[in-house]
C-alpha cells in the first residue's frame, strides 16, 4: 500500500507542478541577485540572502528560507490535506477500504507518501539552491575554503555540508508539523480545499500572534515559531536551544494530530 | 453469504436502518429493493464494513464484519453508490493500482486478470485512453472490472445499470447471469423492479429502513388461486360463474385454481374464451403492497386489502 501511495504521488502531475513552483521563487531571486548585485544589507530581508552575494554555496539555505514562511507550508498543506479527503471527494475511498485496505494502513500509507513529498521538496529546493548558487552566485570561499557563519567567524567546507544536512532535516520536521494538522483535517472532511484551508488558517494566525506582544505567553506553542531557528545551526557555537524547542514542539504537533487523525478516521462513517 | 440480525444504524434522531435481519444464501441472486433514501446504501455500507452499526450484527462469508474485514472483503467484489477512477490514469492503469493496493492480488497474474475483466466488461478496446475521457457508462463497467478483478465468491452490486444505454444494460445482466453460473453469489441493490424481476431469485424490500419483505421470488409470484379469463362473451360468463368471479378491467377473475376445468365448464357453456390462465402477482404489486402495509404481518393479506381498495 505504501508503494502504491508513493507510486500515485509521483505519477500525479500535480507533484511535480507544485515542486516546480516551489522552486521558481528562489531562482528568480537568484537571478535577481546576479544580474543586479543588490543583496539586502545584512540582518535584513530572508535569512544567508545577504551572505549569498559572496557566497553562493549558502544559497541553498537562502532557498529554503525564501520558501519556509510561506510557499513550502502551503504546498505540504495542500498535498496533506488531500490526502484522505481528496480520495473522499473523488469516491475511490470506499473502494479503497473494500479492496479491503485497513484505515490504520491506509492513513500509515498517506503518511509516508506526504513525507516523501515534504523530504523531495525540500531536496529539491536545496539542490536546484546548489546549482543556481555555484552558477549565478559569489564563489570567494571556496578559495579560502572558509564560510563566514552567521556570529561572524569561519566555518569548513565540511562543516557547512553537516550543518546545511541538519537545517535540512529541521526543515522537513517543520514541515511534518503541517502535515500532520492538514491531515488530521483531511480525515474531517470530504473536500480537501477545506482541509487545507484549515492547516493554512493555523499557520496564518500562529504568523499573525507571534507578531503581538499581547499574544507572548502563547507563543512558546505556535507551531511557527521555531521554523526560522535552523538559522541558529550557522552560529559559531550553534546556539541549540530554539532548535531543540522546535524540534520537540513539532513532534508534539506530530503525535497529537496524527493521533487524532488515526482516532477519527478509523472510528468514521465513510458516506462519501 | 449475507446474514444480518437486528442491525441498525441512527443518526441523531433519524433511524436510516431499524433492526434489519437480511438472509442472503449461497447461490442467490439476492434483490434489495428499496426506493431512494429508504437506507439501502446505508444498509450496503454496513455491509462492507464503510458505515458502522449503531447496533445489530453483519456476518459476511460466515465471519463478522467489521472485525474480519481484512480477510472477509478480500472474497467480496463491490461497486457501491456509484464507480469511482482516478480522472488522470487509464482504466487498466486504475484496475493496477487497486489490485496492488491490498493484499489477494498476485503481481504474477495482474496483467491477465486485468485484461481478462476488461474483456468481460466491453472495456478491452478501450486503451490508453485517461478515465477522465470516458462515457458514464464507460465508468460504471470499468467499476464492474473493478469488482470482479479477484473472481469474487460474493457481488454487492449497488444500482450496477445506472447510466447504461439499454444495450449495456442487457450486457451487463447477462454478465450477471454468467457470473453467477460461475458461482458468484450477487447482493444486488436496485430501484428498479423489472431488472430485479427478470434477474433475481430471492427479494428484500426495504421501506423506511426496516424490511418489510425477504423472500423467494418464485414464492412471492406464486399463482394466488385464482384464475384470469378474457372472453368475448363477459356477460355470459359472469352469469355463468356468478358469485365466484370478480370484474376487472376486461377480464374476469375467477376464484379456483384449475384453470382446466374452468375452460371446459366455460366452453360447455357456450362462452367463447379467449385467453385463460392461473393469476400472478408482480412483483410491482408485490411490493407496493408490502411498502404500503409496512410492518403488518402477512404480506398477502395486506396485497389482498391493497387489490379491494384498488377495485
Amino acid at each position: 500500500m505504501i508503494l502504491v501511495e508513493l507510486r500515485k504521488l509521483v505519477r500525479r502531475p500535480r507533484t511535480w507542478v507544485t515542486i516546480g513552483l516551489l522552486d521558481a521563487l528562489p531562482t528568480l531571486v537568484a537571478v535577481l541577485l546576479a544580474i543586479t548585485d543588490l543583496g539586502p544589507s545584512p540582518g535584513t530581508g530572508p535569512a544567508f540572502l545577504s551572505a549569498v552575494l559572496s557566497d553562493g554555496s549558502l544559497f541553498p539555505l537562502a532557498a529554503l528560507g525564501i520558501v519556509l514562511p510561506l510557499f513550502l507550508p502551503v504546498a505540504v498543506a495542500v498535498v496533506a490535506g488531500e490526502a484522505i479527503a481528496g480520495e473522499a471527494q473523488g469516491g475511490t475511498l470506499r473502494y479503497l477500504l473494500v479492496r479491503p485496505v485497513g484505515r490504520t494502513r491506509l492513513l500509515v500509507a498517506k503518511l509516508v507518501s506526504v513525507v516523501g513529498f515534504v523530504v523531495l521538496a525540500v531536496l529539491v529546493v536545496a539542490i536546484t539552491g546548489y546549482v543556481t548558487g555555484a552558477l549565478l552566485l559569489g564563489d570567494q570561499p571556496v578559495a579560502t575554503s572558509l564560510t563566514t557563519s552567521v556570529s561572524g567567524s569561519g566555518l569548513s567546507q565540511e562543516e557547512v555540508w553537516q550543518r546545511t544536512g541538519l537545517a535540512m532535516g529541521y526543515v522537513m520536521l517543520s514541515m511534518l508539523g503541517v502535515a500532520s494538522v492538514a491531515l488530521f483535517f483531511s480525515t474531517l472532511t470530504d473536500t480537501p480545499l477545506s482541509a487545507a484551508l484549515g492547516a493554512m488558517a493555523l499557520l496564518i494566525a500562529s504568523t499573525l500572534l507571534l507578531t503581538l506582544d499581547a499574544a507572548d505567553v502563547l507563543a512558546p506553542y505556535l507551531p511557527t515559531r521555531y521554523w526560522l531557528a535552523f538559522v541558529d545551526l550557522f552560529r559559531d557555537p550553534i546556539l541549540w536551544r530554539d532548535v531543540i524547542r522546535g524540534a520537540l514542539q513539532q513532534g508534539a504537533y506530530v503525535l497529537v494530530f496524527l493521533g487524532a487523525a488515526w482516532a477519527n478516521f478509523t472510528t468514521k462513517d465513510i458516506t462519501s | 453469504m449475507i446474514v444480518t440480525s437486528a442491525l441498525t444504524k441512527r443518526y441523531g434522531q433519524v433511524l436510516a436502518v431499524d433492526q434489519v435481519d437480511l438472509d442472503v444464501r449461497a447461490g442467490d441472486i439476492y434483490g434489495f429493493l428499496g426506493a431512494n433514501g429508504s437506507g439501502k446504501t446505508t444498509t450496503v455500507r454496513m455491509l462492507l464494513g464503510l458505515v458502522l452499526a449503531t447496533s445489530g450484527e453483519v456476518e459476511l462469508l460466515g465471519r463478522p464484519m467489521p472485525r474480519a474485514a481484512a480477510e472477509v472483503l478480500a472474497h467480496v467484489g463491490a461497486l457501491v453508490e456509484g464507480p469511482a477512477a482516478y480522472g488522470h490514469l487509464s482504466g487498466r492503469a486504475n484496475l493496477s493500482l487497486l489490485d496492488a493496493a491490498g493484499r489477494g492480488g498476485a503481481l504474477r497474474t495482474r496483467k491477465r486478470r486485468i485484461s481478462a475483466v476488461l474483456e468481460q466488461v466491453g472495456l478491452d478496446s478501450v486503451g490508453r485512453r485517461p478515465v477522465r475521457a470516458y462515457s458514464l457508462g464507460m465508468r460504471q463497467r470499468l467499476g464492474l472490472a473493478a469488482a470482479l478483478l479477484r473472481t469474487p465468491r460474493l457481488l454487492v452490486l449497488d444500482e450496477p445499470t445506472n447510466g447504461l444505454d439499454p444495450q449495456g444494460i442487457r450486457e451487463i445482466r447477462e454478465l450477471m447471469i454468467e457470473l453467477h453460473k460461475r458461482g458468484s453469489t450477487i447482493f444486488l441493490s436496485s430501484h428498479l423492479l423489472a431488472e430485479v424481476e427478470q434477474l433475481c431469485t430471492r427479494v428484500g424490500v426495504l421501506d423506511r429502513g426496516r424490511l418489510v419483505l425477504q423472500d423467494q421470488l418464485a414464492d412471492l409470484r406464486a399463482p394466488t388461486g385464482r384464475t384470469v379469463v378474457r372472453t368475448p362473451d363477459l356477460a355470459a360468463a359472469r352469469a355463468l360463474l356468478d358469485g365466484r368471479s370478480q370484474l376487472q378491467g376486461d377480464r374476469l377473475l375467477v376464484r379456483g385454481a384449475d384453470a382446466a376445468a374452468l375452460n371446459a365448464e366455460l366452453v360447455a357453456a357456450g362462452v367463447r374464451v379467449a385467453e385463460l390462465g392461473p393469476e400472478r402477482r408482480t412483483l410491482e404489486e408485490v411490493v407496493l403492497a408490502a411498502t404500503d402495509k409496512a410492518g403488518t404481518p402477512g404480506v398477502d393479506a395486506a396485497a389482498d386489502r391493497q387489490r379491494a381498495t384498488r377495485r
